[in-house]
């Protein structure tokens, strides 16, 4: 029979097996995600987030909302009865890293785009107490005083399109602009902001026209969410599309 | 390397050849049972190979031959869950509201589900007895903004307020005072007459000088007589509900910034037998008409 003894009496011989069974669970469940093409779902609609939408998702990822706040609807029914369809792992493709998290505290927040209105966003954060009596959230009041840091956002998009999203030479020299023309109520670069990315809403999303806030990026961000892949298209019975 | 075996005298065990102080570690084998669950578990993980979806190959993963999916058996309880619902749910659409309140299995069905329907979806802003806060109308009240009839509730539901629905239901308060519409001293006379509507104590003089003022600004939607109408969601000023406060500086500052709430639509995210049964849950919170 095997004897287990000689493992345990050389430990160089010990190591270089722990390492063979160790890699053997690595590459059967790590390595196909880079190869194999099924596990994304191919839909229509995803397109990489604006320069606002991505600085609301830097302060959200700042601010540590994934600790209590889950970006991820599981294909279980109570949880697809309330929060919509589940999530698709085309729904996180261009997010680095991405915000599906493991802890609610709070509730789920992958389709939340839409669901409030800006200024039920805006009185939650600045005080959650006062439109959710039971909730246990910090107030951030302090984000509709700060004023939003945009002189880096050339960077942030090139640093995301080193790791695979798909921003344009167009959209990161017009990234400053469409950061100002998302936020600000009939600005002149409206259009052109919109012909870049789909779908785009854009608002003074904070309340206050005079100035763009983190809280402007947030709520940006929020409304957004869970809301670009068009379901109407998504084929959820195609065998490619089984999981 | 140990060859020699040795036993201990006093268990019967064989040793491991170590020794601290004179004490020395016994080689005691792991308990059989442990060992065979063990062997065990092994053997079931290869049945589950077999049966279920496991390992990743070139192009795919394996199926298993029993072909599930999560994804499937979602789909499948969802499915269950609307036929079930489907009987009740047909009935509730086709029935008018008399026929619903006659019918207490419908009222009763219409009820629980809206009722936990408003939980996960309009509580957030209307609160948990949908009491409403400044600003989210209270919906439990006889006050109601764009009709408190069954339809009526069922389209706000629907198209909701100021809301990116085509058909929203869609009205706009000028911002008399932020956009310099009209002077400082007309917005403060304008909200002594607000005041006197619903019958509180105000300046008399400043209510005489403001009356043809309210006349050409404010009754074409709020009424000649401060009614309300309901076409342009305009609230009536003459009773005692406020939705955004009914002291002077309160009143002053809806004049000044005209604030306007926003209510999602519902349409593309609740299905219809949703809809409906939270119309029926919020008609019969109490104010319904």
């Amino acid at each position: 029979m095997f004897n287990h003894g000689l493992l345990e009496r050389h430990s160089l011989l010990l190591v270089v097996c722990v390492l063979i069974v160790v890699s053997i669970g690595g590459i059967v469940e790590i390595a196909p995600l880079f190869y194999l093409e099924s596990t994304i779902e191919k839909v229509q609609g995803m397109r990489p987030y604006t320069p606002l939408e991505i600085k609301g998702r830097e302060i959200y990822i700042r601010e540590g909302c994934y600790l209590c706040h889950s970006q991820m609807i599981r294909p279980l029914r109570d949880e697809v009865e309330r929060y919509g369809h589940y999530s698709l792992a085309a729904e996180s493709i261009y997010d680095h890293p991405f915000q599906w998290g493991s802890k609610r505290t709070g509730p789920d927040l992958a389709r939340v785009g839409g669901k409030y209105s800006d200024e039920w966003h805006r009185a939650h954060l600045v005080d959650p107490r006062s439109v959710v009596p039971e909730s246990v959230m910090p107030p951030y009041k302090f984000l509709e005083q700060t004023e939003l840091r945009i002189d880096d956002i050339e960077d942030t998009l090139k640093s995301n399109r080193v790791v695979g999203v798909p921003y344009s030479e167009d959209m990161i020299k017009n990234a400053k602009a469409d950061l100002i023309a998302q936020a600000t109520p009939d600005a002149d670069g409206l259009s052109a902001f919109q012909g870049r990315y789909k779908k785009a809403e854009a608002r003074d999303f904070d309340g206050d026209p005079a100035k763009i806030t983190e809280m402007d990026a947030l709520i940006a961000y929020m409304q957004m969410l869970g809301t670009l892949v068009d379901f109407k298209t998504y084929q959820a019975d195609a065998p490619e599309n089984r999981r | 390397m140990v060859t020699r075996k040795e036993i201990d005298a006093t268990s019967g065990t064989e040793t491991t050849g170590h020794e601290w102080d004179g004490i020395k570690e016994l080689n005691t084998p792991l308990p059989r049972w442990w060992l065979w669950v063990l062997y065990a578990t092994i053997i079931w993980s290869v049945g589950y190979w077999v049966l279920y979806p496991a390992w990743p190959t070139l192009t795919g993963y394996t199926q298993g031959v029993l072909n599930q999916s999560q994804r499937d058996d979602v789909a499948k309880a969802v499915q269950a869950l609307k036929s079930e619902r489907a009987e009740l749910g047909q009935k509730l659409a086709a029935a008018s509201l008399e026929q619903i309140e006659a019918n207490p299995d419908l009222l009763q069905f219409a009820r629980e589900a809206g009722k936990s329907a408003f939980g996960d979806n309009c509580a957030t802003c209307h609160g948990s007895g949908a009491q409403g806060f400044k600003g989210y109308p209270n919906l439990n009240d006889d006050v109601w903004l764009w009709g408190g009839k069954l339809e009526d509730i069922k389209r706000t539901i629907v198209v909701g307020v100021r809301s990116t629905h085509p058909e929203t239901r869609l009205s706009a308060m000028p911002a008399f005072g932020r956009d310099k519409l009209l002077e400082t001293a007309q917005i403060n006379d304008l909200t002594e007459y607000v005041v006197s509507l619903s019958g509180a104590k105000a300046d008399a003089q400043a209510v005489a000088r403001v009356t043809t003022l309210y006349a050409e600004q404010c009754a074409s939607c709020h009424g000649a007589d401060g009614k309300g109408l309901r076409e342009f969601g305009a609230p009536n000023l003459t009773d005692k509900e406020w939705l955004y406060g009914g002291t002077r500086e309160e009143i002053k500052a809806q004049i000044v910034n005209a604030r306007g709430g926003v209510m999602p639509t519902w349409g593309q995210r609740l299905d219809p037998i949703t809809i409906d049964a939270l119309a029926v849950y919020v008609h019969s919170l109490g104010g319904g008409e």
